[in-house]
């Protein structure tokens, strides 16, 4: 259950299924998900922004629900089915949300876009935002520093519809 | 972080045996995770209590309802049965945090998130709560989000909850287990002021885990208001919060509830002003001297006196909404 590396460290076997692939890893306790999606999977679209749960960059799917990589334990992830932002499109078909932000030009620097991104399409499986000032509170979330909230608003409202269809057919892979 | 060691037990007589005063139980890890990243807290071991079930809303025999402890916070604030009959619950869960971290945080875990206050964070500052004994530069520092109702000399921090202001004006009830067994603790007695022990924030012992919260039955549907001021529109901590509920005959008001966030080390409830409440007419002027009768104890800081004229109208305007049978 505890296999020992060469440094003595307590490893942890962990087991989920990432963006459809299923993985088995040997992981110290105390890296966050963020880290191990970052710096060992070389899956460094989900972003490290305040690290503290403060500004949504990290934001990936876990079964379907949007959470905080960076304040999740990546050993409290066994049997997970997560969901990054590389794994929204379906091949060279990109997922209605992502479309949506390219068509209203939702960012500027594009650092909070994968978090903001992967925020909505959990917004989506949720079911509740079903006008513009709940897509702002149900976004709240994730920060924006350049302030394109304007467009990523717009994004979010075109791409709420088209997502939840995607979900329906069991389309996204969370 | 500090290196620890992490277990995952299968029931709950297996957590609660692992734990002492060096390990810490965790589940949504919100708050737990990011305080160890400051190196506020430094476990040995993390219990992982994930596994253990516990995450079910029953209703119970006597018209009340069980929350388990592992409930997230997003599916209690979503579930049917707290929507229509704890509307008020529903409301202050989702004035917390953000959706990504309500998915992720738990009803037990909720109860136990510690402070916000920055000397509390911040490991280079002294602080009683995280190092008793060591000092309060709140007192004399930045203390504009502190205490202004029940502090001490040691300690002016303010509990973060909006969820825990609810179920105190609610008058839940706490299942907790440890070694000794199991007990209930009312939601007014669960968490402490700080005295002269502001390193503990509640009741419970090292080895007590936080099993189930109980909700009495439903009352109030009709008229409460759960209130929240902060600096933004929204996931921000409450400067005040106020929970009200009230029961109506006409406009006599039979049974008042008002509990405050942001304004102590506890959700701030006093039984004094609930019981002036009782056979007033719904005004304007009663709900001033409840407010008046509330905050008549209140010490602000050189920061926070704002608070208190804050804290005045926002039980003003709750206890106003509650009467109208909307919410802010």
């Amino acid at each position: 259950m505890s296999p020992s590396s060469s440094t003595g460290v307590e490893l942890h076997c962990i087991a989920f299924t990432l963006n459809g692939d299923s993985r088995t890893l040997n992981i110290p306790p105390w890296v966050t998900l963020l880290d191990l999606l970052r710096d060992e999977l070389d899956l460094t679209g989900t972003k490290k922004g305040c690290d503290h749960g403060q500004c949504g960059a990290c934001t990936v799917l876990r079964d379907g629900k949007r959470i905080n990589a960076c304040l999740t334990l990546a050993v409290m992830c066994d049997g997970a089915n997560l969901t990054t932002v590389e794994g929204l499109a379906t091949g060279d078909e990109l997922h209605p949300m992502q479309r949506a932000f390219i068509k209203h030009d939702a960012f500027q620097c594009g650092y909070c876009t994968p978090g903001q991104i992967c925020s909505a399409v959990g917004l989506a499986g949720e079911g509740r935002a079903n006008n513009r000032e709940e897509i702002k509170e149900l976004m709240s979330g994730n920060l924006c520093r350049c302030g394109a909230y304007t467009n990523i608003i717009a994004a979010v409202e075109e791409g709420l519809p088209q997502s939840r269809g995607e979900l329906d057919q069991g389309g996204a892979q969370s | 972080m500090m290196p620890f060691n992490y277990s995952r037990p299968r029931d709950v007589s297996e957590a609660i045996n692992l734990a002492d005063a060096t390990t810490r139980f965790i589940a949504g890890g919100t708050n737990l995770v990011d305080l160890m990243k400051e190196n506020v807290v430094r476990p040995g071991r993390l219990i992982d209590i994930t596994g253990l079930g516990l995450d079910e809303v029953e209703e119970l025999p006597g018209g009340g309802l069980r929350i388990g402890a592992l409930a997230s916070n997003a599916d209690l604030a979503w579930h049917p049965l707290i929507e229509s009959r704890y509307p008020l619950l529903s409301q202050a869960i989702l004035a917390g945090a953000s959706p990504q971290l309500r998915n992720m945080a738990t009803t037990g875990g909720n109860l136990l998130q510690r402070t916000r206050c920055y000397y509390f964070y911040d490991t280079g500052s002294p602080c009683n709560k995280r190092e008793p004994g060591s000092g309060c530069p709140a007192r004399s520092g930045l203390n504009r989000i502190h205490a202004i109702l029940g502090a001490s000399d040691t300690c002016v921090a303010t509990h973060p909850s909006d969820m825990c202001v609810a179920l105190a004006a609610l008058d839940a009830v706490v299942h907790v287990e440890g070694k000794a067994g199991k007990r209930r603790i009312e939601f007014a007695d669960f968490h402490r002021l700080p005295a002269d022990a502001p390193e503990r924030d509640n009741q419970l012992a090292d080895d007590e885990l936080v099993t189930s919260i109980e909700l009495p039955p439903p009352q109030f549907i009709a008229h409460h208001c759960y209130l929240k001021i902060r600096d933004r529109a929204s996931y921000a901590f409450a400067l005040v919060s106020v929970a009200a509920a009230l029961e109506l005959d006409g406009d006599t008001i039979r049974q008042a509830r008002l509990a405050l966030g942001g304004v102590a080390h506890k959700p701030w409830r006093d039984k004094a002003v609930e019981a002036a409440l009782v056979g007033q007419p719904v005004s304007r002027e009663t709900f001033s001297a409840a407010a008046d009768l509330l905050l008549r104890d209140a010490q602000p800081l050189t920061h926070n006196a704002f608070k208190v004229r804050l804290a005045h109208r926002a039980i003003v305007r709750a206890l106003s909404d509650a009467a109208i049978g909307g919410n802010a």
